[in-house]
Protein backbone atom coordinates (compact mmCIF):
# COMPACT_ATOMS: atom_id res chain seq x y z
CA UNK A 1 0.00 0.00 0.00
CA UNK A 2 1.10 3.16 -1.26
CA UNK A 3 0.63 5.86 1.80
CA UNK A 4 1.45 9.28 1.56
CA UNK A 5 3.33 10.91 4.33
CA UNK A 6 2.38 13.67 6.50
CA UNK A 7 5.03 13.92 8.85
CA UNK A 8 8.54 13.33 8.69
CA UNK A 9 11.21 13.60 11.65
CA UNK A 10 14.94 12.67 10.99
CA UNK A 11 16.92 12.31 14.20
CA UNK A 12 14.99 15.63 15.62
CA UNK A 13 16.49 17.33 18.69
CA UNK A 14 15.61 20.67 20.43
CA UNK A 15 17.69 22.15 23.24
CA UNK A 16 16.17 24.87 25.41
CA UNK A 17 18.76 26.96 26.71
CA UNK A 18 18.13 28.28 30.43
CA UNK A 19 20.04 29.27 33.05
CA UNK A 20 20.37 25.90 34.51
CA UNK A 21 21.66 24.86 31.28
CA UNK A 22 20.67 22.98 28.87
CA UNK A 23 17.46 21.47 28.66
CA UNK A 24 17.01 18.86 26.41
CA UNK A 25 13.13 18.70 25.32
CA UNK A 26 13.66 16.33 22.12
CA UNK A 27 16.68 14.22 21.26
CA UNK A 28 17.06 12.51 18.41
CA UNK A 29 13.40 11.81 17.19
CA UNK A 30 12.52 9.42 14.14
CA UNK A 31 8.91 9.68 13.19
CA UNK A 32 6.72 9.09 10.24
CA UNK A 33 2.94 9.48 10.21
CA UNK A 34 1.13 8.77 7.27
CA UNK A 35 -2.21 10.25 5.62
CA UNK A 36 -4.98 9.52 7.65
CA UNK A 37 -3.90 7.99 11.04
CA UNK A 38 -4.58 8.92 14.51
CA UNK A 39 -1.26 9.61 16.20
CA UNK A 40 -1.37 9.81 19.92
CA UNK A 41 2.03 10.97 22.23
CA UNK A 42 2.40 9.73 25.67
CA UNK A 43 5.07 10.27 28.21
CA UNK A 44 4.98 12.22 31.77
CA UNK A 45 5.12 15.53 31.46
CA UNK A 46 9.29 16.71 30.66
CA UNK A 47 8.88 14.30 28.00
CA UNK A 48 8.62 16.88 24.90
CA UNK A 49 5.04 15.38 23.68
CA UNK A 50 4.15 18.99 23.51
CA UNK A 51 7.23 20.06 22.00
CA UNK A 52 7.18 18.14 19.17
CA UNK A 53 3.63 19.02 18.56
CA UNK A 54 4.57 22.54 18.54
CA UNK A 55 7.76 22.23 16.11
CA UNK A 56 5.43 20.23 13.67
CA UNK A 57 3.11 23.76 13.96
CA UNK A 58 6.11 25.94 13.68
CA UNK A 59 5.91 27.48 17.36
CA UNK A 60 9.07 26.15 17.79
CA UNK A 61 12.52 26.22 16.52
CA UNK A 62 14.43 22.71 16.42
CA UNK A 63 18.39 22.95 16.93
CA UNK A 64 19.23 19.46 15.50
CA UNK A 65 17.75 17.38 12.53
CA UNK A 66 14.79 18.05 10.46
CA UNK A 67 10.99 17.84 9.99
CA UNK A 68 9.05 17.99 7.27
CA UNK A 69 4.90 18.48 7.29
CA UNK A 70 3.12 17.87 3.92
CA UNK A 71 7.04 17.86 2.20
CA UNK A 72 7.72 21.25 3.32
CA UNK A 73 9.56 22.83 6.05
CA UNK A 74 7.02 23.77 8.88
CA UNK A 75 7.20 27.09 8.31
CA UNK A 76 5.92 27.00 4.88
CA UNK A 77 3.33 24.53 5.96
CA UNK A 78 2.19 27.10 8.39
CA UNK A 79 1.95 29.79 6.14
CA UNK A 80 -0.10 27.09 3.56
CA UNK A 81 -2.37 27.02 6.73
CA UNK A 82 -1.92 23.13 6.62
CA UNK A 83 -2.83 22.63 10.05
CA UNK A 84 -5.45 23.38 12.79
CA UNK A 85 -4.17 23.50 16.34
CA UNK A 86 -6.24 22.87 19.73
CA UNK A 87 -4.58 23.94 22.76
CA UNK A 88 -4.82 22.73 26.12
CA UNK A 89 -7.03 25.76 27.18
CA UNK A 90 -9.96 26.47 24.75
CA UNK A 91 -8.18 29.75 24.16
CA UNK A 92 -11.29 31.42 22.97
CA UNK A 93 -11.37 34.99 22.35
CA UNK A 94 -13.84 36.59 25.28
CA UNK A 95 -14.86 39.71 23.16
CA UNK A 96 -15.94 36.96 19.99
CA UNK A 97 -18.83 35.01 20.74
CA UNK A 98 -18.78 31.22 19.32
CA UNK A 99 -19.69 31.73 15.98
CA UNK A 100 -17.30 34.79 15.84
CA UNK A 101 -14.45 33.26 17.28
CA UNK A 102 -14.70 29.96 14.73
CA UNK A 103 -15.46 32.86 12.17
CA UNK A 104 -11.80 34.08 13.13
CA UNK A 105 -9.71 31.64 11.11
CA UNK A 106 -11.91 32.64 8.18
CA UNK A 107 -12.38 36.20 8.42
CA UNK A 108 -7.82 36.14 8.29
CA UNK A 109 -7.86 33.42 5.77
CA UNK A 110 -9.73 35.65 3.47
CA UNK A 111 -12.35 33.47 3.00
CA UNK A 112 -16.31 35.39 1.82
CA UNK A 113 -18.78 36.25 3.74
CA UNK A 114 -21.38 33.60 2.82
CA UNK A 115 -18.69 31.13 3.02
CA UNK A 116 -17.59 32.06 6.11
CA UNK A 117 -21.41 31.67 7.85
CA UNK A 118 -21.84 28.13 5.92
CA UNK A 119 -18.34 26.96 7.26
CA UNK A 120 -19.70 28.16 10.61
CA UNK A 121 -22.82 26.49 10.66
CA UNK A 122 -21.20 22.98 9.15
CA UNK A 123 -18.51 22.75 12.66
CA UNK A 124 -20.93 24.10 14.91
CA UNK A 125 -23.02 20.92 14.32
CA UNK A 126 -20.02 18.88 13.51
CA UNK A 127 -19.54 19.14 17.19
CA UNK A 128 -23.26 19.55 18.37
CA UNK A 129 -22.93 22.83 19.11
CA UNK A 130 -25.74 23.95 17.02
CA UNK A 131 -27.71 26.68 18.72
CA UNK A 132 -24.96 28.25 20.65
CA UNK A 133 -23.51 30.51 17.65
CA UNK A 134 -24.63 33.79 19.36
CA UNK A 135 -23.71 33.22 22.96
CA UNK A 136 -19.88 34.76 24.58
CA UNK A 137 -17.64 31.77 25.47
CA UNK A 138 -18.09 32.46 29.13
CA UNK A 139 -21.10 31.52 28.85
CA UNK A 140 -20.55 27.93 28.18
CA UNK A 141 -19.24 25.25 30.44
CA UNK A 142 -15.17 24.31 30.19
CA UNK A 143 -16.19 21.25 27.56
CA UNK A 144 -18.74 23.20 25.44
CA UNK A 145 -15.77 25.81 25.10
CA UNK A 146 -13.06 22.95 24.30
CA UNK A 147 -15.93 21.69 21.49
CA UNK A 148 -16.12 25.14 20.12
CA UNK A 149 -12.23 25.49 20.34
CA UNK A 150 -12.11 22.35 17.96
CA UNK A 151 -14.53 23.48 15.95
CA UNK A 152 -12.78 26.82 15.44
CA UNK A 153 -9.53 24.40 14.62
CA UNK A 154 -12.04 22.17 11.72
CA UNK A 155 -13.34 24.96 10.14
CA UNK A 156 -10.93 25.73 7.65
CA UNK A 157 -10.67 22.15 6.75
CA UNK A 158 -6.78 21.89 6.78
CA UNK A 159 -5.86 17.59 6.56
CA UNK A 160 -4.11 18.04 9.29
CA UNK A 161 -5.12 18.27 13.30
CA UNK A 162 -2.70 18.69 16.37
CA UNK A 163 -4.11 18.48 19.34
CA UNK A 164 -2.13 19.45 22.61
CA UNK A 165 -3.69 17.73 25.51
CA UNK A 166 -7.52 19.62 24.52
CA UNK A 167 -9.35 17.54 26.97
CA UNK A 168 -6.78 17.58 29.52
CA UNK A 169 -8.91 20.09 32.36
CA UNK A 170 -11.71 17.76 31.73
CA UNK A 171 -13.82 15.45 34.03
CA UNK A 172 -14.00 11.77 33.08
CA UNK A 173 -16.77 11.47 31.79
CA UNK A 174 -17.25 14.62 29.54
CA UNK A 175 -14.14 13.77 28.41
CA UNK A 176 -15.38 9.63 26.94
CA UNK A 177 -17.98 11.87 25.45
CA UNK A 178 -15.62 14.08 24.10
CA UNK A 179 -13.37 11.39 22.83
CA UNK A 180 -16.44 9.46 21.00
CA UNK A 181 -17.05 12.79 19.16
CA UNK A 182 -14.04 12.61 17.94
CA UNK A 183 -13.59 9.03 16.51
CA UNK A 184 -16.53 10.19 14.65
CA UNK A 185 -15.57 12.80 13.68
CA UNK A 186 -12.01 11.38 12.33
CA UNK A 187 -13.88 9.03 10.28
CA UNK A 188 -15.96 11.38 8.62
CA UNK A 189 -13.34 13.92 8.10
CA UNK A 190 -10.85 11.31 7.22
CA UNK A 191 -7.93 13.78 9.06
CA UNK A 192 -4.86 13.01 10.02
CA UNK A 193 -4.52 13.55 13.67
CA UNK A 194 -1.58 14.32 16.21
CA UNK A 195 -2.81 14.11 19.63
CA UNK A 196 -1.12 14.56 22.71
CA UNK A 197 -2.38 13.08 26.55
CA UNK A 198 -1.01 11.57 29.41
CA UNK A 199 -4.30 8.99 29.79
CA UNK A 200 -3.41 5.73 29.21
CA UNK A 201 -7.11 5.09 28.17
CA UNK A 202 -7.40 7.90 25.61
CA UNK A 203 -4.70 6.88 24.34
CA UNK A 204 -5.05 3.56 23.16
CA UNK A 205 -8.95 4.02 22.84
CA UNK A 206 -8.07 6.56 19.89
CA UNK A 207 -4.81 5.76 18.08
CA UNK A 208 -4.29 4.13 15.35
CA UNK A 209 -0.26 4.78 16.01
CA UNK A 210 0.78 5.07 19.88
CA UNK A 211 3.96 7.02 20.50
CA UNK A 212 5.78 6.39 23.71
CA UNK A 213 7.95 9.04 25.15
CA UNK A 214 10.58 9.74 28.05
CA UNK A 215 12.04 12.63 29.26
CA UNK A 216 15.18 14.06 30.48
CA UNK A 217 16.45 13.58 27.40
CA UNK A 218 13.12 14.11 25.33
CA UNK A 219 13.04 10.76 22.74
CA UNK A 220 10.61 8.24 21.50
CA UNK A 221 10.63 5.03 23.49
CA UNK A 222 7.90 2.96 21.67
CA UNK A 223 6.05 3.07 18.42
CA UNK A 224 3.04 1.13 19.21
CA UNK A 225 0.73 0.49 15.69
CA UNK A 226 -2.59 -0.67 16.93
CA UNK A 227 -4.66 -3.17 16.21
CA UNK A 228 -8.74 -2.27 17.21
CA UNK A 229 -10.57 -1.94 14.11
CA UNK A 230 -11.18 2.00 13.32
CA UNK A 231 -14.68 1.30 14.45
CA UNK A 232 -14.26 1.66 18.29
CA UNK A 233 -17.52 1.77 21.07
CA UNK A 234 -16.39 2.81 24.11
CA UNK A 235 -17.00 -1.12 25.98
CA UNK A 236 -14.39 -1.39 23.22
CA UNK A 237 -11.92 -0.78 26.76
CA UNK A 238 -13.19 -3.87 28.45
CA UNK A 239 -11.91 -6.17 25.62
CA UNK A 240 -8.58 -7.93 25.86
CA UNK A 241 -6.91 -6.50 22.98
CA UNK A 242 -7.58 -2.87 24.56
CA UNK A 243 -6.08 -4.09 27.61
CA UNK A 244 -3.33 -5.78 25.71
CA UNK A 245 -2.14 -2.86 24.21
CA UNK A 246 -2.74 -0.53 27.52
CA UNK A 247 0.00 -2.94 29.16
CA UNK A 248 2.17 -2.36 26.38
CA UNK A 249 2.30 1.06 26.65
CA UNK A 250 2.70 0.80 30.06
CA UNK A 251 5.52 -1.12 30.06
CA UNK A 252 6.75 1.47 27.34
CA UNK A 253 6.66 4.48 29.91
CA UNK A 254 8.18 2.30 32.99
CA UNK A 255 10.97 1.51 30.71
CA UNK A 256 11.71 5.44 29.94
CA UNK A 257 11.74 5.88 33.42
CA UNK A 258 14.43 3.00 34.26
CA UNK A 259 17.41 5.55 34.64
CA UNK A 260 15.65 7.47 38.13
CA UNK B 1 -29.56 77.29 69.71
CA UNK B 2 -31.86 78.71 66.73
CA UNK B 3 -34.57 77.31 64.59
CA UNK B 4 -31.93 76.78 61.64
CA UNK B 5 -29.27 74.82 63.61
CA UNK B 6 -32.14 72.87 65.20
CA UNK B 7 -34.16 72.30 61.49
CA UNK B 8 -30.91 71.11 60.33
CA UNK B 9 -30.38 68.49 63.06
CA UNK B 10 -33.94 67.13 62.39
CA UNK B 11 -33.77 67.45 59.30
CA UNK B 12 -30.49 65.14 59.02
CA UNK B 13 -31.93 62.72 61.32
CA UNK B 14 -35.12 62.10 59.73
CA UNK B 15 -32.92 61.34 56.52
CA UNK B 16 -30.90 59.31 58.43
CA UNK B 17 -33.96 57.41 59.66
CA UNK B 18 -35.58 57.30 56.43
CA UNK B 19 -32.20 55.98 54.92
CA UNK B 20 -31.41 53.49 57.06
CA UNK B 21 -35.29 52.00 56.73
CA UNK B 22 -34.85 52.19 52.90
CA UNK B 23 -31.83 50.37 53.09
CA UNK B 24 -33.12 47.35 55.02
CA UNK B 25 -35.91 47.18 52.18
CA UNK B 26 -35.47 44.48 49.24
CA UNK B 27 -33.23 46.34 47.24
CA UNK B 28 -34.92 47.82 43.77
CA UNK B 29 -33.87 49.73 41.04
CA UNK B 30 -35.66 52.50 42.64
CA UNK B 31 -34.47 52.46 46.28
CA UNK B 32 -30.87 52.22 44.75
CA UNK B 33 -31.26 55.63 42.75
CA UNK B 34 -33.63 57.05 46.25
CA UNK B 35 -30.60 56.26 48.92
CA UNK B 36 -27.88 58.46 47.01
CA UNK B 37 -30.39 61.06 46.32
CA UNK B 38 -31.71 61.74 49.88
CA UNK B 39 -28.20 61.81 50.93
CA UNK B 40 -27.47 64.22 48.71
CA UNK B 41 -30.28 66.42 49.31
CA UNK B 42 -29.35 66.61 52.92
CA UNK B 43 -25.87 67.32 52.35
CA UNK B 44 -27.39 70.43 50.75
CA UNK B 45 -30.64 71.30 53.34
CA UNK B 46 -27.75 70.89 56.18
CA UNK B 47 -25.24 73.11 54.57
CA UNK B 48 -28.17 75.58 53.89
CA UNK B 49 -29.90 75.71 57.29
CA UNK B 50 -25.74 75.72 58.89
CA UNK B 51 -24.64 78.63 57.47
CA UNK B 52 -27.54 80.44 58.13
CA UNK B 53 -28.06 79.53 61.72
CA UNK B 54 -24.39 80.71 62.05
CA UNK B 55 -24.34 83.93 59.94
CA UNK B 56 -21.16 82.36 57.82
CA UNK B 57 -19.99 85.48 55.53
CA UNK B 58 -20.97 84.56 52.02
CA UNK B 59 -17.61 85.24 51.12
CA UNK B 60 -16.35 82.23 53.20
CA UNK B 61 -19.00 79.69 52.96
CA UNK B 62 -22.61 80.53 50.65
CA UNK B 63 -25.45 78.63 51.32
CA UNK B 64 -26.63 76.93 48.20
CA UNK B 65 -29.27 78.83 47.36
CA UNK B 66 -27.19 82.11 47.31
CA UNK B 67 -25.50 79.51 44.53
CA UNK B 68 -28.24 78.05 42.71
CA UNK B 69 -30.04 82.20 42.07
CA UNK B 70 -26.32 82.69 41.16
CA UNK B 71 -26.12 80.25 38.51
CA UNK B 72 -30.01 81.06 37.32
CA UNK B 73 -29.07 84.47 36.64
CA UNK B 74 -25.90 83.84 34.49
CA UNK B 75 -26.49 81.31 32.43
CA UNK B 76 -25.32 83.06 29.75
CA UNK B 77 -22.28 83.70 31.03
CA UNK B 78 -21.82 80.27 32.47
CA UNK B 79 -22.24 78.62 29.12
CA UNK B 80 -20.13 81.01 27.45
CA UNK B 81 -17.66 79.86 30.03
CA UNK B 82 -18.47 76.40 29.34
CA UNK B 83 -17.48 76.53 25.46
CA UNK B 84 -14.67 78.30 25.73
CA UNK B 85 -13.01 75.89 28.54
CA UNK B 86 -14.94 72.74 28.07
CA UNK B 87 -15.70 72.20 24.47
CA UNK B 88 -12.68 74.51 22.82
CA UNK B 89 -10.49 74.07 25.29
CA UNK B 90 -10.70 70.12 27.10
CA UNK B 91 -12.20 68.75 24.37
CA UNK B 92 -9.98 69.55 21.86
CA UNK B 93 -7.04 68.59 24.07
CA UNK B 94 -8.28 65.34 25.44
CA UNK B 95 -8.87 64.38 21.85
CA UNK B 96 -5.74 65.62 20.44
CA UNK B 97 -3.81 63.78 23.45
CA UNK B 98 -5.45 60.52 24.12
CA UNK B 99 -5.26 60.51 20.20
CA UNK B 100 -2.02 60.87 20.07
CA UNK B 101 -0.58 58.28 22.95
CA UNK B 102 -2.88 55.97 20.65
CA UNK B 103 -0.87 56.16 17.78
CA UNK B 104 2.17 56.64 19.59
CA UNK B 105 1.21 53.20 21.76
CA UNK B 106 1.14 51.02 18.21
CA UNK B 107 4.46 52.35 17.00
CA UNK B 108 5.88 52.22 20.35
CA UNK B 109 4.79 48.52 20.23
CA UNK B 110 5.83 47.92 16.79
CA UNK B 111 9.45 48.91 17.50
CA UNK B 112 11.72 47.76 20.61
CA UNK B 113 13.88 51.44 19.83
CA UNK B 114 10.81 53.46 19.96
CA UNK B 115 9.88 51.27 23.51
CA UNK B 116 13.58 52.30 24.70
CA UNK B 117 13.87 55.87 23.26
CA UNK B 118 10.12 57.01 23.80
CA UNK B 119 8.66 55.55 26.79
CA UNK B 120 11.62 57.61 29.13
CA UNK B 121 10.70 60.70 27.09
CA UNK B 122 7.02 60.41 27.72
CA UNK B 123 7.99 60.21 31.85
CA UNK B 124 9.92 63.06 31.51
CA UNK B 125 7.01 65.15 30.02
CA UNK B 126 4.82 63.32 32.58
CA UNK B 127 7.04 64.36 35.43
CA UNK B 128 7.02 68.31 34.24
CA UNK B 129 4.76 70.30 36.79
CA UNK B 130 1.87 71.85 34.83
CA UNK B 131 1.62 75.17 36.55
CA UNK B 132 5.10 75.49 35.12
CA UNK B 133 4.54 74.77 31.60
CA UNK B 134 1.23 76.05 31.25
CA UNK B 135 2.67 79.93 31.41
CA UNK B 136 5.22 78.94 28.89
CA UNK B 137 2.36 77.13 26.37
CA UNK B 138 0.22 80.25 26.61
CA UNK B 139 3.44 82.36 26.05
CA UNK B 140 3.79 79.89 22.64
CA UNK B 141 0.16 79.25 21.73
CA UNK B 142 -1.61 82.92 22.95
CA UNK B 143 -4.49 83.86 25.31
CA UNK B 144 -7.07 81.72 23.37
CA UNK B 145 -8.27 78.09 23.91
CA UNK B 146 -5.09 76.74 22.22
CA UNK B 147 -2.98 77.19 24.39
CA UNK B 148 -5.46 75.16 27.01
CA UNK B 149 -5.72 72.84 24.84
CA UNK B 150 -2.13 72.26 24.35
CA UNK B 151 -1.67 71.99 28.65
CA UNK B 152 -4.61 69.83 28.49
CA UNK B 153 -2.71 67.12 25.68
CA UNK B 154 0.49 67.51 27.93
CA UNK B 155 -1.88 66.36 30.86
CA UNK B 156 -3.74 63.22 29.01
CA UNK B 157 -0.42 62.24 26.88
CA UNK B 158 1.37 59.97 29.26
CA UNK B 159 -1.40 58.32 31.31
CA UNK B 160 -3.26 57.29 27.93
CA UNK B 161 0.24 56.15 26.53
CA UNK B 162 1.39 54.07 29.42
CA UNK B 163 -1.71 52.48 29.63
CA UNK B 164 -2.50 51.69 25.95
CA UNK B 165 1.28 50.23 25.89
CA UNK B 166 0.72 48.42 28.44
CA UNK B 167 -2.70 46.87 27.35
CA UNK B 168 -0.64 45.44 23.79
CA UNK B 169 1.15 43.53 26.17
CA UNK B 170 -2.53 41.84 27.20
CA UNK B 171 -2.21 39.08 25.22
CA UNK B 172 -1.82 35.60 26.64
CA UNK B 173 0.35 33.35 24.83
CA UNK B 174 -2.07 30.68 23.62
CA UNK B 175 -4.07 33.81 22.01
CA UNK B 176 -0.43 34.80 20.60
CA UNK B 177 0.53 31.78 19.46
CA UNK B 178 -3.27 30.98 17.79
CA UNK B 179 -2.73 33.87 15.45
CA UNK B 180 1.04 32.60 14.65
CA UNK B 181 -1.13 29.09 13.26
CA UNK B 182 -3.46 31.13 11.16
CA UNK B 183 -0.54 32.78 9.61
CA UNK B 184 -1.76 35.96 10.63
CA UNK B 185 -0.63 39.32 9.13
CA UNK B 186 0.54 42.02 11.74
CA UNK B 187 -2.41 44.62 10.55
CA UNK B 188 -5.03 41.12 11.56
CA UNK B 189 -3.00 40.66 14.74
CA UNK B 190 -3.27 44.26 15.63
CA UNK B 191 -6.88 44.51 14.70
CA UNK B 192 -8.69 41.17 15.90
CA UNK B 193 -6.22 40.40 18.77
CA UNK B 194 -4.20 43.35 20.18
CA UNK B 195 -6.75 46.28 20.25
CA UNK B 196 -9.69 44.01 21.44
CA UNK B 197 -7.33 42.70 24.62
CA UNK B 198 -5.91 46.06 25.15
CA UNK B 199 -9.49 47.62 25.26
CA UNK B 200 -9.83 47.68 28.86
CA UNK B 201 -6.91 49.18 29.34
CA UNK B 202 -7.65 51.77 26.67
CA UNK B 203 -10.76 52.74 28.28
CA UNK B 204 -8.54 53.20 31.69
CA UNK B 205 -6.59 55.82 30.04
CA UNK B 206 -9.54 57.45 28.88
CA UNK B 207 -11.33 57.39 32.45
CA UNK B 208 -8.26 59.55 33.80
CA UNK B 209 -7.77 61.28 31.12
CA UNK B 210 -11.31 62.73 31.02
CA UNK B 211 -10.69 64.95 34.64
CA UNK B 212 -7.23 65.38 33.98
CA UNK B 213 -8.18 67.27 30.94
CA UNK B 214 -10.77 69.54 33.32
CA UNK B 215 -8.30 70.05 35.34
CA UNK B 216 -5.48 71.16 33.04
CA UNK B 217 -7.85 73.31 31.11
CA UNK B 218 -9.41 75.35 34.14
CA UNK B 219 -5.91 75.61 35.80
CA UNK B 220 -4.27 76.96 32.80
CA UNK B 221 -6.36 79.82 32.46
CA UNK B 222 -4.92 81.02 35.28
CA UNK B 223 -2.26 81.93 33.20
CA UNK B 224 -3.75 84.47 30.88
CA UNK B 225 -6.94 83.60 28.83
CA UNK B 226 -9.62 86.26 27.01
CA UNK B 227 -12.43 87.56 29.03
CA UNK B 228 -14.47 84.39 28.98
CA UNK B 229 -14.06 80.62 30.16
CA UNK B 230 -14.16 78.66 33.38
CA UNK B 231 -10.89 79.43 34.84
CA UNK B 232 -10.59 83.16 33.96
CA UNK B 233 -14.07 83.39 35.47
CA UNK B 234 -13.42 81.69 39.07
CA UNK B 235 -9.63 83.79 39.36
CA UNK B 236 -11.31 87.13 38.41
CA UNK B 237 -14.82 86.56 40.45
CA UNK B 238 -12.71 85.43 43.72
CA UNK B 239 -10.90 88.73 43.14
CA UNK B 240 -14.41 90.69 43.10
CA UNK B 241 -15.20 88.67 45.93
CA UNK B 242 -18.04 87.55 44.70
CA UNK B 243 -17.77 83.48 45.71
CA UNK B 244 -21.70 82.68 44.70
CA UNK B 245 -20.32 82.87 40.99
CA UNK B 246 -16.91 80.82 41.70
CA UNK B 247 -19.33 78.15 42.99
CA UNK B 248 -21.52 78.16 40.64
CA UNK B 249 -19.08 77.67 38.10
CA UNK B 250 -17.90 74.74 39.97
CA UNK B 251 -21.17 73.47 39.87
CA UNK B 252 -20.81 73.91 35.97
CA UNK B 253 -17.11 71.73 36.24
CA UNK B 254 -18.80 69.04 38.50
CA UNK B 255 -21.66 68.76 36.19
CA UNK B 256 -19.34 68.93 32.96
CA UNK B 257 -16.79 66.31 34.67
CA UNK B 258 -19.00 63.75 35.95
CA UNK B 259 -20.90 63.89 32.55
CA UNK B 260 -17.94 63.55 31.06
CA UNK B 261 -16.62 60.70 33.04
CA UNK B 262 -19.93 58.73 32.54
CA UNK B 263 -20.11 58.93 28.95
CA UNK B 264 -16.67 57.50 28.39
CA UNK B 265 -17.90 54.87 31.26
CA UNK B 266 -20.88 54.15 29.53
CA UNK B 267 -19.09 53.72 26.54
CA UNK B 268 -16.46 51.46 28.08
CA UNK B 269 -19.26 49.28 29.27
CA UNK B 270 -20.60 49.00 25.32
CA UNK B 271 -17.32 47.54 24.19
CA UNK B 272 -15.27 45.51 27.25
CA UNK B 273 -18.42 43.82 28.24
CA UNK B 274 -16.87 40.69 28.00
CA UNK B 275 -13.80 41.56 30.35
CA UNK B 276 -14.36 40.20 34.38
CA UNK B 277 -14.34 43.24 35.49
CA UNK B 278 -17.23 44.71 33.87
CA UNK B 279 -19.47 41.53 33.46
CA UNK B 280 -19.41 40.91 37.38
CA UNK B 281 -21.71 43.69 36.97
CA UNK B 282 -25.74 43.75 36.50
Amino acid sequence: MNQEVVIEAKKLSLTFETNDGPVHALKDVDLTINKGEFVSFIGPSGCGKTTFLRVMADLEQPTGGEIFVNGMTPEQARLKRAYGYVFQAAGLYPWRTIGGNIRLPLEIMGYSKDEQTKRVKEVLELVHLDGFENKFPWQLSGGMQQRASIARALSFDADLMLMDEPFGALDEIVRDHLNEQLLELWAETNKTICFVTHSIPEAVYLSTKIVVMSPRPGRVTDVIESTLPRERPLDIRESQEFLDIAHRVREGLRAGHGDD
Amino acid sequence: MNMYLIGALVFWLAAWALNVWLSNLKPTRLTKLLVPVIFGITLLVIWEWVVRGLEVKAVLLPPPSMIGTAFVNNIPTLWADFVQTFIKGALSGYFIGCGAAFITAIAIDRSPFLQKGLLPVGNFVAALPIIGMAPILVMWFGFGWQSKAAVVVIMVFFPMLVNTVQGMQAQTAMQRDLMRTYAASYPQKLLKLRLPAAAPFIFNGLKISTTLALIGAIVAEFFGSPTVGMGFRISTEVGRLALDMVWAEIVVAAIAGSAFYGVVALLEKATTFWHPSQRGQD
